[in-house]
């Protein structure tokens, strides 16, 4: 799967991926470098021999705990072609430069698929995506400060839109009535 | 020990009747209100489909007289919180339950509305009873019929055991009271500042 696919990116586009690798389960997938993101994914949609235009879906890895860190993020693009019936894998390694917030193309002006898929990864791992017509939070509210899934965030971090009654008489585990 | 806080000390024949009139009445509204409770379900999750197993001809919780479920907080006077309640959805719950007329009581049904459950988490709120006060408490995930009807009986009984008055022109309400038959009646406990 998705190997034919993958081989006529290469063909059509120079230099298209970074670099291509099988997973544990067979697949293909292509890395694609950030920049050349736009332009891999119209050369899918519009090209006749492609024409990949279900957008599946999209969502992040937080490598901050894995043996290799660097970079820190990677976005998972997962493309469907009806008349091929084939899927292909992409990954954009993205990394978080000290103090700046890691950014991406948005995919948005070539998927409308991927517009809330955008907006899920900058609500769940604070990847900014440019050119997106409108990032904002999706699932967690606007209050919210910080990116739930992104591994430095503490797991019990919760921040409470009301004052709570003070629960005196059960136990309930550390770290259960506040922020962090 | 029963009547101690209907009736502390009797002072004059007057005053012994009328702790008696208030008494019968207290009982006769709670016998009226404990059978005719409307249901508002608050369903949120998976709990709710052991809600509607209750309130269907099986399990039948009409049989005990909460047997409307109503959609508008105004015309209830039960909030059955079913299922996970999150944080971004808890200011929605408590507006709901602002809503609803006095009386008024509520049960947390399943374990994620009393206590988070296993979603121990950044998004879900630890019980509902961080929030709202509480009445019944219904374990189990979800809670089997049976265990949600013996919780409308416990409340039954908690209703039959409060103070009802025709005219109840105290600021506080008797849901808000301590729980068990022979209750005092007293405020909500005061929020901590700076509580998140």
């Amino acid at each position: 799967m998705s190997k034919v696919a993958l081989d006529t990116l290469s063909v059509k586009l120079s230099q298209p991926f970074v670099e291509r690798y099988f997973d544990r389960s067979g697949a293909e997938w292509g890395v694609v470098h950030p920049n050349a993101l736009v332009e891999v994914v119209s050369a899918l949609k519009h090209d006749p021999g492609l024409d990949f235009k279900l957008f599946g879906s999209m969502d992040a890895v937080d490598r901050l705990m894995l043996p290799e860190p660097h970079p820190r993020f990677e976005v998972v693009y997962l493309i469907r072609s009806i008349p091929l019936n084939d899927v292909i894998r992409l990954k954009v390694r993205v990394a978080e430069l000290q103090g700046e917030v890691p950014e991406l193309p948005s995919i948005t002006p070539v998927y409308q698929g991927a517009n809330w898929w955008e907006r899920f990864i900058w609500d769940f791992y604070g990847i900014r995506f440019r050119g997106h017509p409108d990032l904002r939070r999706i699932l967690m509210y606007e209050e919210f400060k910080g990116h739930p899934l992104r591994k430095d965030y503490p797991l019990r971090g919760r921040q409470g839109l009301l004052p709570e009654r003070p629960i005196k008489d059960i136990y309930r585990g550390p770290g259960t009535s506040s922020v962090v | 020990m029963a009547d101690v806080d209907v009736a502390p000390v009797l002072a004059t024949r007057r005053e012994e009747a009328m702790g008696f009139l208030e008494k019968m009445v207290s009982k006769g509204l709670g016998w009226a209100r404990k059978y005719s409770l409307f249901t508002y379900p608050f369903a949120t999750a998976c709990c709710g489909m052991e809600y509607m197993s209750v309130a269907a001809a099986r399990y039948d919780i009409a049989r005990f007289g909460a047997e409307f479920p109503r959609f508008s907080p105004r015309q209830a006077d039960l909030l059955m919180v079913v299922g996970t309640i999150n944080l971004k959805q808890a200011p929605i719950l408590k507006r709901v339950y602002e809503q609803m007329c006095e009386p008024k009581w509520v049960v947390s049904f399943g374990v994620c509305a009393s206590s988070g459950g296993f979603y121990d988490n950044y998004a879900v709120l630890q019980g509902i009873d961080r929030i709202l006060p509480v009445d019944v408490y219904i374990p189990g995930c979800p809670p089997r019929p049976e265990q949600v009807l013996d919780g409308l009986i416990l409340l039954q009984e908690k209703i039959a055991g409060q103070r009802h008055k025709l005219v109840d022109r105290s600021p506080e309400s008797p849901s808000q009271a301590q729980p068990g038959r022979n209750y005092k009646r007293t405020g909500p406990p005061p929020l901590e500042e700076g509580f998140h």
